[in-house]
């Protein structure tokens, strides 16, 4: 089962390799992670998309919470959150394919931020799967790169 | 003006309480070598700085208190790690700091370089880069604060040499801010009570203590505890100690070593009360036949290792010494006659045995005779292999903190250097390092230590010119192909011994024995003794590799 974790780090040097040793080192597969800062400049929100059963589920959020640079750890399986996630995408635009391949960046509200005679950049955000989906249907055009940032995620309300 | 780094940091040391730091000299420590010349704290300086982090180990684990290694940057710092990985898996109080190069030069690959925080974060609780003289003594004092609270554990300070020598104006801040580090010592009362309600409806309960019993000094309590309740007691390795194992109540150590009715209680049970234990794979062997029929309470600081490995019934996250004496006010006195009924008849049946063969020294006999001649606060140190299992078995350990010995990672080479960590905290007592020939010379060099000191730590060489346990499994199940498990190099270790000033002996036959043992007892300095031993003896009990801990093989009557 695919679980979104969010945990609040103390904004210094290392945590991020601290984390990433840490889920290599025990076997726990990440699907993606961002890294960002917060409302508090000397904290960091990093958001985990971790796949595993309840019992490694459990095991992720311990270990996390044992990192001493960890400060809060939420798993956001079950809970009511926004998630998204933003992609650049480069794709290739064969002759007579830009309008079709524009229709679908429309569809999909997405924006196209760069254009050469060969190829365009659209830029897309919204959840993880639209994302994906989006994905799949320009790889019949050609992708030349894709850049997508993983999910980041907060909680609806407001946080206590 | 202001003060030095280097002085900051030796003076956050000694408000620390350190009276003793063992460590190793070199280029970017200089300046805090300077500062150490005249503190007053004793220094130690074994001749590798792997000994002196397993020596601050071995002071901690003996004494209770945080021990204290250092070590320049690059190759004395990672000398350290072997000694870092041991105390974190054991879970040791040890404060390790390292020097590093210049601010400026780090990531530079400068001499003597190397990324030690980064070396050392899985190994560690917890780890700092100082790079800013105004956070030293904060960092030391959190430092300290995380390796002895909580689960204890190691944590490296590194510092680069310009932080030492900078000078920082006005008193420093030394107000610890760690918003992520919250350690839970309290047990629940919920869970306590659900917990004391298992225990006083269970048929056939064991109480399992493990190494967190000793280090939360919760000895008195789990007696308190098994007495009140009359609940058989099996001990993991770092557990030995914890409970006096010649008290009727004592099962001995269970596992892939255990001893068989420590193994057949655990796994007939109906609870097992789990403190500071694991639930490690020695201990568990094939873990879906682990205690099939029995309910778990597992107490434990740390909540990653509740469920981690086996299902858990009834967790009770919080510092074992007050769990155990809230249980023990709510459990009830209770019979059991049918358990200790069943429990008496393996003893019977299967006590621990061995051939005693007729020409060469048995290693168990030895082990016999030193616990019969060892004052009970004597301090046993060992090394890893075929020495670590007899003395677990053969020798009884009536108090916490008398065994010392690395038990997570298995580090041979441990023993003699964690001796003198004991012996400099523990000064009026015996420290015995019982050794292989092997493990022993994986840090020889600590002679040097000893005869400098004039630590009069003991040394028993289990000697049968073999990498033992290596070759025991080899016999059992390589067809006896002996790969590289032949010591056929080995020093005359009497002759070592004096050449660095240290008394040296031999036996070689069982009847000199007793009397060698007291003479080693009685000298007032260091003594090696060259035990020579019947070559392929092997450890038994044992259970195979991935099978069930009630599937032993040999070594029962």
């Amino acid at each position: 089962m695919r679980h979104v974790i969010s945990a609040l780090v103390e904004n210094k040097p290392g945590v991020l390799a601290h984390i990433a040793g840490l889920f290599s080192s025990r076997g726990f597969n990440i699907d993606s992670v961002a890294v960002g800062r917060t409302e508090n400049p000397s904290l960091s929100r990093m958001t985990i998309v971790v796949a595993g059963d309840d019992a490694i589920l459990e095991q992720v959020r311990k270990q996390l919470g044992k990192v001493i640079d960890v400060i809060k750890v939420t798993d956001y399986q079950g809970r009511d959150t926004i998630q998204r996630e933003l992609a650049l995408v480069k794709v290739a635009t064969p002759p007579g394919k830009r309008q079709e391949i524009i229709g679908l960046v429309e569809i999909f509200q997405g924006k196209v931020v760069d254009i050469t005679p060969g190829d365009m950049v659209v830029e897309l955000s919204g959840p993880e799967a639209k994302v994906a989906a989006f994905v799949d249907l320009l790889q019949p055009f050609g992708l030349r790169e894709v850049a997508r940032t993983g999910v980041v995620a907060l909680a609806r309300g407001e946080a206590k | 003006m202001g003060t030095k780094g280097a002085q900051i940091l030796v003076d956050a040391l000694i408000e620390e309480g350190v009276q003793h730091v063992f460590g190793y000299p070199g280029g970017s420590v200089l300046p805090l070598f300077d500062a150490l010349y005249d503190a007053p704290i004793k220094f130690i300086l074994p001749r590798h700085e792997q000994a002196a982090a397993h020596a601050a180990d071995g002071y901690a684990r003996a004494t209770g208190k945080v021990g204290v290694c250092i070590a320049t940057s690059g190759p004395g710092a990672t000398n350290l790690t072997t000694g870092i990985a041991t105390a974190n898996m054991d879970s040791i109080p040890v404060v390790a700091i390292t020097g590093q190069v210049k601010t400026h030069l780090i990531g530079n690959d400068a001499f003597q370089e190397a990324d030690v925080t980064g070396i050392t974060r899985p190994i560690t609780k917890h780890n700092y880069l100082v790079k800013n003289v105004h956070d030293l003594a904060r960092v030391i004092k959190e430092a300290f604060y995380i390796a002895r609270t909580g689960r204890p554990g190691p944590v490296v300070v590194d510092v680069p040499v310009d932080v030492t020598t900078a000078l920082l104006e006005g008193a420093p801040d030394k107000t610890i801010r760690l918003p992520g580090y919250k350690p839970v010592t309290e047990g629940h009362p919920r869970q306590i009570k659900l917990a004391a309600a298992a225990i006083n409806a269970a048929h056939k309960p064991v109480l399992y203590l493990g190494g967190g019993v000793v280090l939360s000094n919760a000895a008195a309590e789990a007696r308190a505890l098994a007495e009140k309740a009359n609940m058989p007691v099996a001990m993991t390795l770092m557990g030995l100690g914890a409970f006096p194992g010649d008290h009727p109540l004592a099962l001995g150590m269970l596992g892939m070593h255990g001893t068989p009715t420590a193994n057949y209680a655990v796994t007939e049970s109906d609870l097992i009360i789990s403190v500071g234990a694991r639930f490690d794979d020695r201990v568990t062997g094939r873990i879906d036949a682990f205690a099939p029929s029995a309910k778990v309470i597992h107490i434990d600081i740390d909540p990653s290792s509740i469920s981690k490995n086996v299902r858990v019934d009834i967790p009770v996250v919080g510092d074992a010494r007050g769990i155990l004496s809230d249980l023990t006010e709510q459990a009830t006195a209770q019979p059991r006659e049918a358990w200790h009924k069943q429990i008496t008849a393996w003893k019977k049946k299967h006590p621990l045995a061995y051939d005693p063969g007729s020409g060469a020294i048995k290693p168990q006999a030895v082990l016999q005779e030193l616990c019969r001649q060892a004052p009970e606060d004597a301090i046993i140190t060992t090394e890893v292999g075929q020495n670590q299992m007899w003395t677990a078995l053969w020798y009884t350990f009536r108090r916490p903190r008398t065994l010392v010995s690395s038990g997570g990672l298995g580090t041979m080479g441990f023993g003699f250097p964690a001796a003198i960590g004991a012996q400099v905290g523990c000064p009026g007592r015996l420290v015995v390092d019982v050794a292989g020939d092997g493990s022993i010379q994986m840090n020889i060099q600590e002679l040097a230590t000893v005869a400098q000191y004039k630590l009069p730590v003991k040394v028993l060489i289990l000697n049968n010119g073999f990498l033992g346990m290596v070759r025991q499994w080899q016999e059992l199940f390589y067809q006896r192909r002996y790969s590289q498990t032949t010591l056929n190099g080995n020093p005359d270790f009497v002759k070592l011994a004096e050449a660095y000033g240290v008394k040296g002996m031999r036996v070689t036959a069982p009847g000199e024995v007793p009397d060698a043992l007291r003479e080693m007892i009685r000298t007032e300095g260091p003594v090696f003794l060259d035990a020579r031993i019947e070559p392929e003896e092997n450890v038994f009990p044992m259970v195979p590799a991935g099978q069930a801990i009630n599937r032993m093989i040999g070594g029962m009557a």
